[in-house]
């Protein structure tokens, strides 16, 4: 791919932009919660930028490009990942757990898990998080980087440098609002830098009919093919998608993660947090027809021989992961190219500034704070606030540089991290509504449910990976139809175990008091009075309308 | 005003798009298509982000406007 030099003008206008809104927001700082984030508030969000931000701290490379990718490689059905596997989970925080995490003061979801259970608890997922933040904001500059220099030829040091020194200088100088102002202009830009490619696309295909055309059946629907695993590229059945991505991967990671939670607790009140993820929904359920698109866009393209085709990897299978990349290069003349190539670097730098905002925001409060320096000025938080953003960057930095040499080591941190995540959402359902749910019974299961994800990856096999905890010779328990398959059984089993470990250690565990957990547990909490006068934008009306639209999508491209 | 407009995100997006979308049209006009292109993707592209840069823009200089003259009746 060649840039032009109108190319280079877009990329470092964008540049400096994201640099300026940094440093004007500067001023704005003057506590820790206005640089680590905390609730309303003489600085609180307005509504609609933490609704945007809520989508973009999720619109990193990986929803950019891996979606893209799989859009070609098992067509519509990817769309699972928004219509099922975010939407209800959405609605779900919007309506029932945001009123806990913004109605009990708590600064963070791990400072939640304090107030409710208890500090082994909030530690486990403190550390567990602010750990996975880092290393996932490394993983994305090293994916930049070798993105950068597979498509522009750019130095790995040097693109890993001047990415993460953009995103120091604006998370540093503007904190948390910086990044959620720069995730919102970062929205924007892969929405307007990518629709031109898909409306050209598209011409090109001769519309969605063109595709049908083209594509086996399998490729342009969305439930038709998911009665078994056997009839549909993904592997997986319908069982494993309900189950396994539409409830206990989309809820743990919607409703429990705090670099999402944290982006609706900076509403300017509780109405406000609640409708943050219900208006984040509308957007959010249209962004396949701008990642995925693309993705089945380029495999019809393909089919249909020509000027162009995706790329093989050097084993003769298909690069679905440069689709995206392949597609900007064809369609994309000079200048229009270098928007599109700022917008793929700014979902890279997007999905890096949300983890190093959601990690420094933790270490100080629910680490720092709580375990290491209790009673300290508001001054030296905000200081060590500071501290953990350039140390979040410099880890970010040199795990960018371990996963060039470790590759290996970053697939099975992710694993790990996987298995910690997976049952945190049982933890956090029992939490909030059922109040015999103790301490200890949450700190166990969490830790069981993780035990037992780890023991389904080493006695189950897919694609030639799992089964390390059987001997050699032994063949694996069950051999899944595909990796992805196999992610969601572990995530259901984890979820089942941390469940049901938790209500047997909490019944033969002392539960605390309810004066102490009114605000933490539904039937303890008043339901908060709604404030907002028209009707169509109260929360309720806002979560039915965002479930219509849903199920209209899911029959449309059934 | 000038604080108003500056603490106010839609200025600075609409100030980039606008930016943008000047850059998309100046280059649409002068660079020719790319070979087997039917549409001048530059100045479509261009022509988007102009119109919304310019209601961003718009949007947030009468807020600004209003906010000034409510504190000025204050």
């Amino acid at each position: 791919m060649q840039l032009s030099f109108i190319d280079y003008v877009v990329i470092s206008i964008y540049f400096l932009f994201v640099i300026s809104i940094g440093i004007l927001l500067k001023r704005k700082v003057k506590s820790s919660t206005d640089f680590l984030g905390g609730q309303g508030g003489k600085n609180a969000i307005p509504l609609w930028i933490t609704s945007l931000a809520f989508i973009s701290a999720n619109l990193g490379a990986q929803e950019v490009l891996g979606m893209a990718a799989s859009g070609a490689k098992y067509g519509i059905m990817t769309a699972h990942f928004y219509w099922v596997g975010a939407i209800p989970a959405m609605v779900f925080l919007g309506l029932f757990m945001m009123p806990f995490y913004y109605g009990s003061r708590a600064r963070s979801v791990p400072e939640y898990l304090s107030l409710r259970f208890d500090e082994k608890t909030r530690l486990l997922n403190a550390f567990s998080f602010a750990t996975m933040t880092v290393f996932s904001s490394g993983i994305s500059l090293y994916a930049l980087a070798i993105l950068l220099k597979v498509l522009l030829g750019w130095d790995f040091g040097f693109s890993v440098l001047l990415s993460a020194g953009i995103v120091a200088v604006y998370t540093f100088t503007g904190g948390l609002r910086s990044a959620i102002y720069n995730e919102v202009l970062q929205f924007f830009l892969i929405v307007l830098g990518i629709t031109p490619l898909v409306y050209a696309g598209l011409r090109r295909v001769g519309g969605w009919s063109g595709m049908q055309a083209q594509l086996q059946p399998v490729m342009t629907h969305t439930w038709q093919y998911m009665g078994s695993a056997n009839d549909n590229p993904m592997g997986i059945g319908l069982f494993g998608m309900v189950m396994g991505l539409g409830f206990v991967l989309s809820f743990g990671y919607w409703c429990t993660d705090f670099l999402l939670v944290q982006r609706a607790m900076a509403a300017k009140n509780m109405s406000a947090a609640q409708r943050t993820p219900l208006i984040a929904a509308f957007p959010k359920m249209l962004m396949p027809f701008v990642v995925i698109l693309p993705g089945l866009i380029a495999i019809t393209m393909t089919k249909m021989g020509g000027d162009f085709a995706l790329p093989f990897k050097a084993d003769g299978r298909m690069d679905y992961d440069m689709t995206l990349p392949t597609m900007l290069a064809h369609f994309y003349p000079s200048g229009l190219l270098g928007v599109g190539l700022t917008a793929l670097m700014a979902s890279f730098m997007s999905g890096m500034a949300g983890n190093v905002t959601a990690f420094n925001t933790v270490w100080t409060y629910d680490i720092y704070q709580a375990h290491i320096n209790k009673n300290d000025t508001d001054e030296h938080y905000l200081r060590m606030g500071k501290i953990a953003t350039v140390a979040g960057i410099i880890v970010s930095i040199a795990t960018a540089y371990l996963a060039r040499s470790f590759n290996n080591i970053m697939d099975l941190l992710q694993l790990v991290f996987g298995f910690v995540n997976a049952p945190l959402f049982a933890t956090f359902l029992l939490g909030m509504f059922w109040k015999r749910t103790t301490g200890h019974g949450a700190f166990t299961g969490l830790l069981g449910g993780t035990a037992s994800a780890a023991a389904v990856h080493g006695l189950t096999a897919a694609e030639g990976k799992g089964g390390w905890l059987l001997p050699g010779s032994m063949s694996p328990l069950h051999e899944f139809h595909s990796t992805m398959g196999q992610a969601f059984a572990i995530a259901i089993t984890a979820w089942i175990v941390c469940f049901i470990v938790t209500v047997i250690v909490s019944l033969v565990t002392k539960p605390r008091p309810d004066e102490e957990m009114r605000g933490l547990v539904y039937s303890l909490t008043e339901r908060p009075q709604e404030t907002e006068t028209r009707w169509y934008l109260r929360p309720v009306s806002l979560a039915a309308g965002v479930l219509a639209m849903t199920l209209a999508l899911n029959y449309i491209f059934h | 005003m000038l604080d108003t407009l500056l603490d106010d995100l839609r200025f600075p997006i609409g100030l980039l798009f606008l930016i943008f979308s000047l850059i998309l049209v100046v280059t649409g006009l002068i660079l020719p298509l790319k070979p087997g292109a039917d549409t001048n993707l530059n100045l479509f592209a261009g022509g988007v982000m102009g119109v919304f840069g310019l209601f961003m823009l718009v949007t947030s200089i009468l807020a600004a406007r209003a906010s000034a003259s409510g504190s000025e009746q204050h």
